[in-house]
């Protein structure tokens, strides 16, 4: 069966036109191109390829969407920083109850107890928690795809030395590390608990990228490059990791997800982010007690965690498929 | 023998009834870059004992036909047509049908015999399964009949073998193991897909006979997938040419193989190398300019390569072995899987250590080379690989896959580079668009070009050529081979040509190095070790080579059995005992036990 999907269409030489446009990724003809060739023809790189398949993807595509939104209403809507957004109430001034500080019209995600409007501290907790996903994603990614590829190519004493450590960080319970390391940094705000969170976490992307790194680097191409010259940097760099990147960026979507869940969990023991600043599982903790009185200060932060993680678990699917179109479940 | 509760013999059709039927058969897939008719319409039949042999090249649809026959087709496929095995209907079954279909009227030889066979289960395991899925047999009569099956395909100690995993067999027996799983249940029709080009020359030749034997002796029809001309002239009673989903030729094979008609299949024939034609059959080799007393572009001396393994003795891969290549000469390395030929290769390309011995190019030692000397050494020799699928990075267009050598020496600026690499591409004879593509869009043949371009780049003295051509089809070959000889005409370049085939050597090698397990059997100019071989080994190597004319290959089949007995080997062959019977499926007494799908199982749409 694989000669139908992974062999190239052979038999070519025989066309009266050498065609250059016979196959794709997945190794099917193209409807065997005519005609002499354009200079200028349109040629699909990889990642070409792959972003087509993503926006086939409804699910990621919706996703990417629902997480744009809430992305761009999150960071607007009560500013960052300085800069002041388009919501007129703040998240840390109290106003006159409206009844129980149940939703109005005026206060659309209601009022905790105190009178603060919910829909600005919702979105401040919100803010806080992407920062946090964000910054824990793209910190233990670089030092999973590190220390991953670093194992992976060197193999012999550098290997051992790196999977060791790799394995030491994964026997310690993640939850307490996190808890303890995440209060001593607390004081330096909340990147330093996204530092610590991201040096916690980059352990199953290092031994995935080893795997990927271990298969690719006995690949002929990196023999050739060997066999030229190649400095071990460079093939690293140019040769290796670009194609192990859809293991990278698939597993690095996971792991903000992953994160957006631990700092809530943290948070939420009361490790996490500190008052008076505020992230949606502080929020959650705050109010757990009002879960039967007031369920609206339960619901809207849990709704935020709920929609940010499962939109950036659909992309992750979407980007695993789209890089690996083995995958791909011919839906017909 | 054994006693097995068999009511009747299989009945054998009468000759002339066809075992296995296609008419209009079309397929059509559909992917994300719109529907492929991979087979367009055919009308193809086989009848008992007889063996039909579908020749084509990768991409034509042989593969996608003979699994229609067994109904095993991704589920983005649509068939049309009708499809008959015996006197079932293919498109009328259901699963069950399906099933019960599968093995007892028609059963599958694959081509890789470690992947068809199942590595956590036992030989004997997976021989009784099918027997018992089917109704055959149960419980120790199953294995009487797996030892029975065994010894029919001649492997010795059947009783142990069964009893061993499919990793401890070698991999002609593993072959021979999946012959005796399809003939378990004596089906009808065997459809042999590629089933020895896996497999060494030797033991290509004694599958060959076992298949040969196995028609004759039960009168099974066979379908032979294959894309080697020369098994076709070993075997075929008629052959049916396809080309890009359509039935072009169908005769028999005297008839096709002799006296073509069609265009393609004239191309086809004179695309494959003749063994014993020696050059100048894909233009001519430039005889070695070299005076003796230059320095050899590469000189093994004593080499000796060992695997450190963990657990376990070291393994001597290459033994002691001395040869040299002359500047401006081509010497092939020929030996089976497991010579070392390989080994031999990525050493001289500095890719492995030696264990001991020299390894010296243009008269400087590699071993003894560190840092800046040894890169500017490695400027001096080129590599191609065998695999055009995984040589080139897929992340980088053809262009900077050619220019990379120059980037990693730092040699000229952006201008340059281009203009080397459109001379290149223009040397391989590629179209100079080609320079913005990627290696996904080239078929495997301008893969190949583009490759030896890459090792070309550097103008080296040495190109270490691994198995170049072994993963092309033949016409492919073919061209790729013509470039080639005018390349080396061209650059003068001196080449070591490691190979399997034979045939391929023979037309482009001014020396031969003939390696087993490691170590040299024998070496010389061309003519004298590929036309008047001294030893045994090289003998029967070339004795086992086929070629793709049926007269010609039938002598030198004869000639072969002939050297074996002088040898004192047997010839393979089915071994039918008199009282032979044959089983007859009891179909609706044990049913479907449930048990691991396995190999007649699996796939039940």
């Amino acid at each position: 069966m694989s000669d139908i999907r992974n062999s190239t269409s052979g038999g070519e030489d025989y066309e009266p036109q050498l065609s250059a446009t016979s196959t794709d990724a997945v190794g099917l003809a193209a409807g065997g191109s005519a005609g002499p060739l354009p200079g200028e023809d349109k040629s699909y790189s990889q990642g070409q390829l792959v972003a087509r398949r993503f926006f086939r993807h409804r699910g990621a595509l919706a996703s990417m969407i629902v997480l744009g939104v809430v992305i761009v209403v999150a960071f607007t809507s009560i500013g960052v920083g300085p800069i002041p957004g388009w919501w007129p109430k703040g998240y840390t001034l109290q106003y006159d109850k409206i009844g129980d500080g149940a939703p109005t019209w005026e206060y659309p995600f209601g009022q905790d107890t105190g009178g603060k409007d919910y829909f600005a501290l919702v979105m401040r907790g919100t803010q806080f928690s992407l920062i946090i996903a964000f910054s824990v994603g793209i910190i233990s990614t670089i030092v999973g795809t590190l220390i991953g590829a670093l194992a992976g190519f060197y193999r012999g004493w550098i290997e051992s030395v790196l999977m060791r450590m790799t394995d030491v960080f994964i026997v310690i319970p993640l939850l307490a590390v996190a808890a303890v390391l995440g209060q001593m940094a607390g004081g330096s705000g909340i990147l330093g608990l996204a530092l610590v969170l991201g040096l916690v976490t980059w352990t199953g992307l290092a031994r995935l990228v080893r795997g990927e790194v271990l298969s690719l680097r006995e690949r002929d191409f990196v023999l050739a490059a060997q066999a030229v010259g190649t400095s071990p940097w460079r093939i690293i760099s140019k040769h290796v990791l670009p194609n192990a990147v859809g293991v990278i960026i698939v597993s690095a979507t996971l792991s903000i997800s992953s994160a957006i869940l631990l700092e809530t969990s943290l948070s939420y023991l009361g490790f996490g982010v500190q008052p008076p600043d505020t992230s949606l599982g502080t929020l959650i903790s705050e109010y757990q007690s009002a879960f039967t009185t007031r369920p609206w200060l339960f619901w809207w932060p849990g709704l935020m965690i709920l929609t940010i993680a499962l939109c950036v678990n659909f992309i992750g699917d979407g980007l695993r498929d789209a890089f690996d179109p083995r995958q791909n479940r011919n839906k017909d | 023998m054994t006693t097995l509760d068999i009511s009747a013999p299989g009945s054998v059709s009468a000759a002339g009834d066809a075992v296995l039927s296609f008419e209009d058969l079309a397929v059509t897939f559909k992917t994300e870059f719109g529907d492929v008719h991979a087979v367009k319409g055919i009308d193809l039949e086989v009848r008992p004992g007889e063996v039909v042999a579908l020749v084509g090249e990768s991409g034509s649809g042989k593969s996608v036909t003979s699994m229609t026959a067994l109904g095993l087709l991704p589920r983005n496929a649509r068939v049309s047509g009708t499809i008959r095995v015996g006197d079932k209907v293919v498109g009328g079954l259901d699963g069950r049908g399906l099933r019960n279909m599968r093995g007892n009227d028609v059963a599958m030889v694959f081509q890789e015999p470690m992947t068809a066979l199942n590595p956590v289960l036992t030989i004997g395991d997976q021989l009784t399964e099918g027997l018992q899925l089917h109704g055959i047999a149960f419980g120790k009569l199953a294995t009487a009949r797996a030892v029975e099956l065994l010894t029919m395909v001649g492997i010795p100690e059947p009783e142990r073998r069964l009893k061993q995993y499919p990793h401890e067999l070698s991999g002609g027996q593993r072959q021979r193991v999946v012959i005796a799983m399809a003939i378990a249940c004596d089906p009808k029709v065997i459809i042999a897909d590629e089933p020895t080009t896996a497999l060494d020359v030797t033991v290509q030749a004694d599958i060959l006979d076992l298949l040969r034997s196995l028609k004759d002796k039960l009168d099974t029809g066979i379908l032979l997938i294959t894309h080697n001309m020369g098994v076709v002239a070993d075997m075929a009673d008629r052959v049916a040419v396809m080309l890009k989903g359509d039935l072009v030729e169908t005769g028999t094979a005297d008839q096709v193989l002799n006296h073509p008609r069609h265009e393609y299949t004239k191309r086809l024939l004179a695309a494959v190398p003749h063994l014993g034609s020696g050059p100048g059959q894909f233009g001519d080799v430039a005889p070695v300019a070299a005076a003796p007393e230059d320095l050899p572009a590469l000189d093994l001396g004593n080499l000796v390569i060992e695997y450190r393994r963990v657990g376990k003795p070291t393994f001597r891969a290459v033994d002691d072995v001395s040869l040299s290549v002359a500047q401006g000469e081509i010497v092939g390395l020929v030996g089976e899987s497991g010579s070392g030929k390989s080994t031999i290769a990525k050493c001289a390309l500095g890719l492995i250590p030696a264990a001991s011995g020299s390894v010296s190019i243009l008269g400087n030692d590699f071993t003894k080379m560190r840092g800046k000397e040894l890169k500017a050494l490695r400027r001096r020799i080129g590599v191609v690989f065998q695999d055009p699928a995984s040589s080139l990075n897929p992340r980088l267009p053809i262009g900077d896959v050619i220019a990379e050598p120059l980037v990693v020496h730092k040699d000229g600026d952006e201008r340059s580079r281009r203009r080397r690499v459109l001379e290149l591409l223009d040397a391989v004879e590629l179209p100079r668009s080609v320079y913005n593509r990627y290696p996904h869009e080239l078929s495997g043949g301008q893969r190949q070009r583009v490759s030896i371009a890459r090792a070309l780049t550097l103008d080296p003295e040495l190109l270490v050529a691994d198995e170049p051509t072994s993963a092309l089809d033949v016409s492919v070959q073919a061209n790729v081979l013509k470039m080639f000889t005018a390349l080396q005409e061209r650059y003068k370049f001196a080449c070591l040509f490691v190979s399997h085939d034979l045939a391929v050597i023979d037309l482009l090698a001014h020396r031969v190095v003939v390696l087993q397990n490691g170590k040299i059997v024998e070496q010389g100019p061309r003519e004298e070790v590929l036309h008047h071989p001294r030893e045994e080994y090289t003998q029967r190597l070339i004795a086992a080579a086929p070629v793709p004319e049926p007269l010609e290959q039938r002598r030198r089949r004869e000639a072969r059995h002939a050297l074996l007995t002088q040898l004192g080997d047997d010839v393979a062959e089915l071994r039918v005992e008199d009282d032979y019977e044959r089983p007859t499926p009891r179909q609706d007494q044990g049913g479907n036990p449930s048990g691991l799908g396995g190999l007649m199982g699996a796939g039940g749409n």
